[in-house]
Parts: structure tokens; sequence; C-alpha cells
């Protein structure tokens, strides 16, 4: 059964993983904007657009 | 929900302007195959252009802001060190940082735009948008460039920032936001891993002769279970602490004290008594708590609640030194200084006219609509706008000692929340009173009962207390309104907090303003009355009005169907009385009587607008407020179970008309000042009344925040309102009778949870009662109650929105 303490052990730890990256997540603001960061990835990046109008 | 808010602009795509969608008068400014209704419009699609950036206008479809209306305006006060110091987030002398409000930013294109910004000034570092709360964070490089530089640049584009000095207090909810999610989060780990260490529990698995794995299963159970009791769920102690020092018995009173009962209990459990515990019920119990928390939190992150006369004032005014003319902050403003105010500006201080026709419109101060005439000399209190020319006015008092801002001290600004001050404490308060005091009563009896075993009179008395944890009851609320703010909201009507549904629920009294609450802003009915005129005679009119700023003019202007405009051949206004014009032989006047120099009818209060082409008076415009639609079915709806009372800055005038709305039992109330207006409210409310009011503008403000629940009614929500505790777009006015027939529903809601909740006490009570809880049922009956509580308050809130076509 000493086995299952390991298990245990190796399952917190995956969690806990997963804990600090929700938190880290939070932190950094990903929590504060849910909607402009889906237009956001929409753009191209570095895209130049040139109207017609000419010089 | 905001998303699909973004505006969608229907537009004839022959006519429609290629930056702002609007209809173009003709096709004469045009670039290439693009046309532009003006040239405002045209010279940002150059600026755009030149630095490649025609991205933005295919993204969406004529994305700008219409440059028709607009003035450049002076950005010189930005210059202003302390000024800055205010604006800016952060700066390191090298590196700044700044948020700015955009108000018009309203679509992808716009997110686009502004996020490309260091294409046009290379200064800019980095620009970020959040849209919803229409914000744009820039960091910009002090050498290369500065926030005067930036603020003219967004202007010039068509997206002014909105220049205000007190948004500084929105990072407190921010943080409190950001902490409400590290609690969940935190509460939801710890109550996953404290059941999957509780299985062996729940499925009674025999794992006696692995004494051993028990014991580190309960040690771990209570490592985790130490974060969510003294982190995740420390704003209920710390908010029954607060009550029981006001001496308040709030829900968060029993809460606490469950909380506390199961941990300890828990702790002595594994300690001593060699069981396990009902950890997993307390992480469960917070995390569920929490998450009813967070539903109810919805708030409106572009809407504005808060606002106070300082967000109506300029932030900078125009001076003349010199002969210069510069931009100061207004704070910097010094008695005896001389400043400009151009049309639609607002008299930052109370002052004297010393140059120009002043034409003074008060109606943010008293609501009175038609502007005042001023001459040379005489007073201009602050909060007036100027209608019309240019004016020069020398200041007499500081901005802080003005007659305006003596409203402010009014101690109805002091005071803090709805829920505590307003008078109407909430359901869930008034029932957790006695329900403490009957679960304190229900332990000590089950402690007498068993005290032969202290054991069991241990078990039974810390049982009824867990059990008794109004969890249900805490849920239920939160849930409710929560749920009952979100209908609200796509009903158009914002509030600020979910205490207003339930204070809107037992409101008595209703008190309307006049202007712009039940009237529509800047819409008037016109009629002219007197002889037939010929086409020629209204095309005169027409014409002669044309020129002119007056709010009167306007609307006779707008009344007028006449296509063509003839240019007079000599005209002239004199502010106040009215205006001269000569058409060839024909000479009009249309103002005053006095200046129309007849004597044609009696002297009424009504608006009346005298016309006499050659000296031959011919009648007059009768120009009334226009009523909002669906009034009178409203008033006749609300009259039968509401006192109402209606308060106007104006004169009698329209007393006859409102008549017609309001009857005769209502009372009215004309030439209302602000004060006046609080003070009424304030008498109503010591008779005992609980008074909801209507209102709209900064002369509104004191009677908004003295009565129970102050709703501002506005056109365009993003626009300015005064504080207030929500606000309502004027679309939704006719449904004003809906709104409160529905918090009184989800109020009724409420209480049948509560019942269900008492249902589930019950069945808890009786397993505490005997001592025989086990961990296994509290694990069960806990979420079950819970969850039953959530659901049936969802299910019953949405299904009877739909009944009330509020869905």
């Amino acid at each position: 059964m000493q086995i299952v303490i390991v298990l245990i052990g190796a399952s917190l730890l995956v969690a806990l993983g997963f804990l600090a990256a929700y938190l880290w997540a939070v932190k950094s603001g990903q929590y504060d904007d849910k909607y402009t960061p889906s237009v956001r990835i929409l753009f191209d990046e570095n895209k130049k657009a040139k109207g017609t109008a000419k010089k | 929900m905001e998303q699909t808010e973004l505006l969608e602009k229907t537009v004839n795509t022959k006519t429609a302007c290629y930056h702002c969608g609007d209809e173009c008068p003709d096709e004469s400014i045009k670039l290439n195959e693009k046309i532009f209704c003006c040239n405002g419009c045209k010279t940002v699609f150059e600026l755009l252009d030149e630095n490649n950036l025609c991205n933005y206008y295919s993204i969406d479809k004529n994305p700008g802001a219409t440059r028709k209306y607009h003035t450049k305006r002076n950005y010189d006060f930005l210059d202003d060190h302390d000024l800055k110091l205010k604006l800016i987030d952060f700066s390191n002398d090298i590196k700044t940082n700044v948020t700015f409000d955009i108000p018009q930013m309203h679509c992808s294109s716009c997110i686009w735009i502004l996020e490309n910004l260091y294409n046009l000034d290379n200064g800019i570092i980095s620009s970020k948008v959040n849209f919803l709360q229409k914000k744009l964070f820039i960091t910009y490089l002090e050498k290369t460039t500065s926030l005067k530089k930036i603020v003219g640049l967004l202007d010039s584009i068509g997206y002014e920032p909105l220049l205000n000095l007190e948004d500084k207090k929105e990072e407190k909810t921010k943080s409190e936001y950001k902490s409400l999610y590290y609690k969940i989060g935190i509460a939801g780990f710890c109550f996953g891993n404290i059941m999957l260490l509780s299985f062996p529990e729940y499925l009674s698995i025999n794992i006696a002769q692995h004494e051993e794995l028990k014991k580190i299963f309960a040690v771990l159970n209570i490592i985790l279970s130490l974060p969510v009791f003294f982190y995740s769920s420390s704003d209920y102690f710390i908010s029954a602490w607060k009550g029981l020092r006001k001496r308040i018995v709030n829900i968060d009173v029993p809460l606490a004290l469950g909380i506390l009962v199961l941990f300890l209990r828990s702790l002595i459990d594994i300690a001593f008594l060699n069981g396990s515990g009902f950890l997993d019920s307390l992480a469960g119990l917070i995390f569920f708590l929490l998450i009813g928390k967070l539903f109810q939190n919805k708030t409106y992150e572009t809407l504005n609640f808060e606002r106070n006369y300082k967000s109506y004032f300029p932030i900078a005014v125009t001076v003349h030194k010199g002969n210069r003319e510069t931009t100061i902050p207004v704070e910097k403003l010094v008695v005896g200084e001389r400043i400009i105010v151009r049309n639609n500006e607002l008299i930052p201080a109370d002052s004297i006219l010393i140059k120009g026709n002043g034409n003074i419109d008060y109606s943010f101060v008293t609501g009175e609509a038609v502007p005042v005439e001023k001459k040379n000399g005489e007073m201009i209190y602050a909060g007036g706008k100027q209608v019309g020319g240019a004016i020069e006015i020398e200041t007499i008092k500081e901005v802080s000692q003005s007659y305006l801002t003596q409203l402010w001290n009014s101690k109805a600004f002091k005071k803090s929340s709805v829920s505590e001050e307003s008078g109407i404490t909430s359901f869930s308060n008034t029932i957790s009173k006695y329900f403490t005091f009957g679960v304190i009563v229900l332990a000590i009896a089950a402690g007498i009962i068993w005290s032969s075993n202290i054991t069991l009179a241990f078990n039974a008395v810390t049982a009824v207390l867990i059990v008794a944890c109004p969890c249900a009851l805490a849920l239920s609320t939160p849930f409710t309104l929560g749920n009952t703010l979100r209908i609200f909201g796509k009903n158009k009507l914002y509030l600020k907090h979910t205490h207003v549904v339930e204070a809107l629920a037992s409101i008595d009294t209703i008190v309307f303003d006049k202007t712009g609450t039940i009237t529509e802003n800047g819409a008037a009915n016109v009629k002219f009355i007197g002889k037939d005129l010929s086409q020629e005679e209204f095309r005169f009119i027409k014409s002669s009005v044309r020129n002119s700023t007056h709010p009167l003019s306007l609307a006779i202007f707008n009344f007028v169907q006449e296509e063509k405009i003839l240019s007079s051949d000599k005209y002239s206004e004199q502010p106040g009385k009215g205006i001269e014009a000569k058409f060839g032989g024909t000479i009009l006047r249309i103002g005053s009587k006095h200046f129309v120099d007849e004597q044609i009818a009696d002297e009424n209060l009504s608006t009346k607008v005298y016309v006499s082409i050659n000296n031959e008076a011919l009648g007059y415009f009768e120009i009334t407020n226009k009523y909002r639609e669906g009034l009178s079915e409203l008033i006749s709806n609300l009259e039968k179970d509401y006192g109402l009372a209606l308060l106007s800055g104006d004169n009698e005038g329209e007393k006859e008309n409102l008549r017609k709305f309001f009857g005769y039992d209502n009372e009215f109330h004309f030439r209302q000042s602000p004060h006046d207006k609080l003070s009424f409210v304030e008498e109503l409310q010591k008779n005992g009344k609980k008074v909801l009011m209507f209102g709209d503008g900064l002369n509104d403000a004191g009677a908004l925040k003295q009565s129970n629940i102050g709703l501002s009614i506005s056109d365009d929500t993003n626009n300015f309102s005064p504080a207030c505790d929500g606000i309502l777009d004027s679309k939704s006015f006719n449904r004003i009778k809906d709104f409160i027939a529905f918090s009184k529903t989800s109020k009724k809601i409420i209480v049948a949870s509560f019942i269900l909740s008492f249902v589930y006490n019950v069945i808890g009570l009786s397993f505490a009662f005997s001592g025989t809880l086990s961990p296994l049922i509290a694990a069960v009956l806990m979420p079950v109650s819970s969850i039953s509580a959530v659901v049936f308050t969802t299910l019953s809130v949405n299904i009877s929105a739909k009944k009330k076509g509020l869905l």
C-alpha cells in the first residue's frame, strides 16, 4: 500500500502545478479583460495596408 | 454581453462617408473613389493612409466617428506638471504609463488603430486596449513625445480621450476582484483534493488495517483545509465581525459561526476521536459561497455610477493673459482671472461677465431649459453653459466655493452605500437575526438533553451548529438578485449593485424630474398659431433662424418643412430678444413679444416666439415639451400603487399639459432648485416613505443621492449621468412598472428558497439532534441543499422573467 502514498504525492504535485498556473494567470491580468484578446487575435501582425490615395 | 452591442451601422453605401458612415450631403469631398461627408473625416483618412494604416477601414466598415462637429481643442494645459502627475499612472522620467478613457471606442477597427498608435508616433512604445472598459493603456518615451502630443494625436484621429482627474479609486475594486479569483481558485483546489482523500470514508472502505494511511490522509486534509479556512473564508469572518461591532447580526454571522465550528470540530475529531471530520464539507461550502459572490458581483464596467460635479467640469480653461490665450488646469484658476468661454462650454467658477453677449443655459443646475440672457457686469454662476459666441468673464470665487459645489457639501453625499444607509435592510439580514438566535437556542437545548454523556453532547451541539449553517440561505440571495440584475441589464436598466433590486421592491413613492426625464432631450413640439403663412413666408422664417444657436431657433428650424434656404441681405440677432432679417424688401422680425412690438395675446408662461413681416404681426410659434413615449400609460399604471410627484426647475408653463398625464391627485412642484429637490425627498422620507427618484442631470444629483433609490435616465448610457444607484436607458422608460414588479417577484423567490433551505435544515437537524451526523450525511446534505437552492432560484427567476416578457 506504500505505493498509494507515492501516487497521492504525485497527484498533489500535478494539481499544485495547475493551481500555480491559475494563480499566475490571474496575477498577470488574464482575467481583467475577457473580451479584447478575442478580437486582437484576429488581427494580422505587421500587415501594412496602403489605401488607394496617391500622393 | 457587451460584444453584441457593438455598433452595427446600417449604411446606404451610395452616399455613406468612407470614414464615419454618415450620409454625405453630396459627393464633393472626394479622394479617389472614396467619398467623405466632411473635410475632418478626409483628414483622418489622409493621416492614416500616409502611415499605411488603412487596415482600419477593412476590419469594420465605416469605423470612424464623424468629424463634422469637431472643433480643435487647445491642449496646452497638459504641459502643466502637476496636472500631468494626476493623469499619468507611473513615470520614471524615461518611460511613462498613462491610461485614457475613450468613449468613442465601438468596434474592432477601433481596437486595431488604437493598438497601432506606435506607427503614428514613434515615442509610443506600446498601447493596449481594454474594450469593455473602453480604456487605453499607453507607455511612451518622455524624450521623444509628450502627453500633450499623444492626446492631440488621439483627438486628431477621432478618439478624444475623456480626461478625468478622479479615476484612481477604480484600482481598488480591481484588486478586490482579483483577490476573489485567488480565493475561489484556492478553495476549489483544496475542495477537490480533500474530497479525493475522503473517498475511503464515503465508500466505507475499511482501511483500519492501514492505520498509517488513514492518518496520512487526515493530516493531508488538515493541511489542505488551512488555506481555505484562513484565506478563502476570511471575508465572511471580517464581515461578521464588522456587523457585530455595529450590533447588526448579518447573514455572515451564522455563516462564520458554522465555518468556525466545522473547522474546530473536524480538528478535534481527527486529533482525539480518531474520526475523519467534515473538512470536505467545509471546503465545498466555502467554494460554493465564493462562486455565489462572484455571480453577485456582476458590474457594468463601462458605466460610472459615482460621478460628481467635478466630472461635469472641464479640466482646463482658456485664460486671457496679456494678449495671449493659453489653457490652464481648472484647479489652478484663481480669483480675478480672465477666462474665455466659448459656445457650449461650461462656466467653471462664479464670475462676472466682462465682454460679449452672455446667453447662459442653466439647465445643468436648475433644470430650466431656456437660456438666460446676461449683460456686461452681471453675475454668472458656475455650472451654466454659454450658448452662442465666445464671452470673456472674470472669476470672483474659487471653483471649490462656487454656488454649484455647495450642494455637494450636503450630508446626502456623505453616506456610503445603499445597503447600509438607505433604511432598507436586506431580507436575508432581517432573517439572519432570528435565525442565529434560533440556532443557538437549539444548540444549547441539544447540549442539555445529552448532558449525561459529554462526548455525545459535544457531537450534538457542534452538529446542530454545522447543519444549521445557512449555506442554502446565503446562496439563494446572490443567485436570485444576480440573475435579476442581469435580466434588468438586458432590458437596459443597469443597477449599481444587487442591493438595489431588493430596495426597489419596497418602494412606495416615485418622484420624477421633468426636463430630460419625462421629456425628450432636445425634442420639442412646435405649433404655429396665427395667420396662414405662405410658402415664401415660411422660407423667410427658416432662413432667418438658421444662423442662430438659440435652442428655440433650432426647434423652429427643425419644425419648418422647407427645402430652400435664402441668404438674407441684412441680419442681426439681439440675444434674449430676437432676430431681424431683411430679404429684398421684406423685413422679418422673430422673437419675444416685446421685440416684435405688438400687442397680440395675453402673456402666457409657455414658450412663444412671435413673428412679424414688414411690421405686420402674423402669429406665434408655441413651443412645448415633447414627452417620452408611453408616459401617460406608465403614469396611469403607476398611479394605482404608488404615490407620484413631479419636480421641475422650469416655470409652471407646462402645468396644464402635465395634468393630462398626471391627473389632479399628484403633487407638482415648479421652479425647484437642486436644494429644493433634495429637501422635498427628505421630507417624504421623514413621513416614512420609501422614495424612488428619476432624474437626469446635475440639478437632480442631490435628490438622487438622498432618495432610497436614485435612477438616472440617459439617452446614451456612456454619457455623463449624475451619481446614482442605477442608469436607465431612455428606451426602456415605459417599462418602469415591469421593473418594479419584477423586483417584487425576485423577493418572493428569495422567500420561497428560504423555505426550501429550512426544509433541509430540519432534516439535517433531526440527525444532528440525535448526535448521529456522520461525515457522509453532511457531505451529501450540504452540496445537495446548496445546489438545489441555486438551481431553484436561477430557474424560477428566468421562468418568471420570460412570463413577464423581460427575457
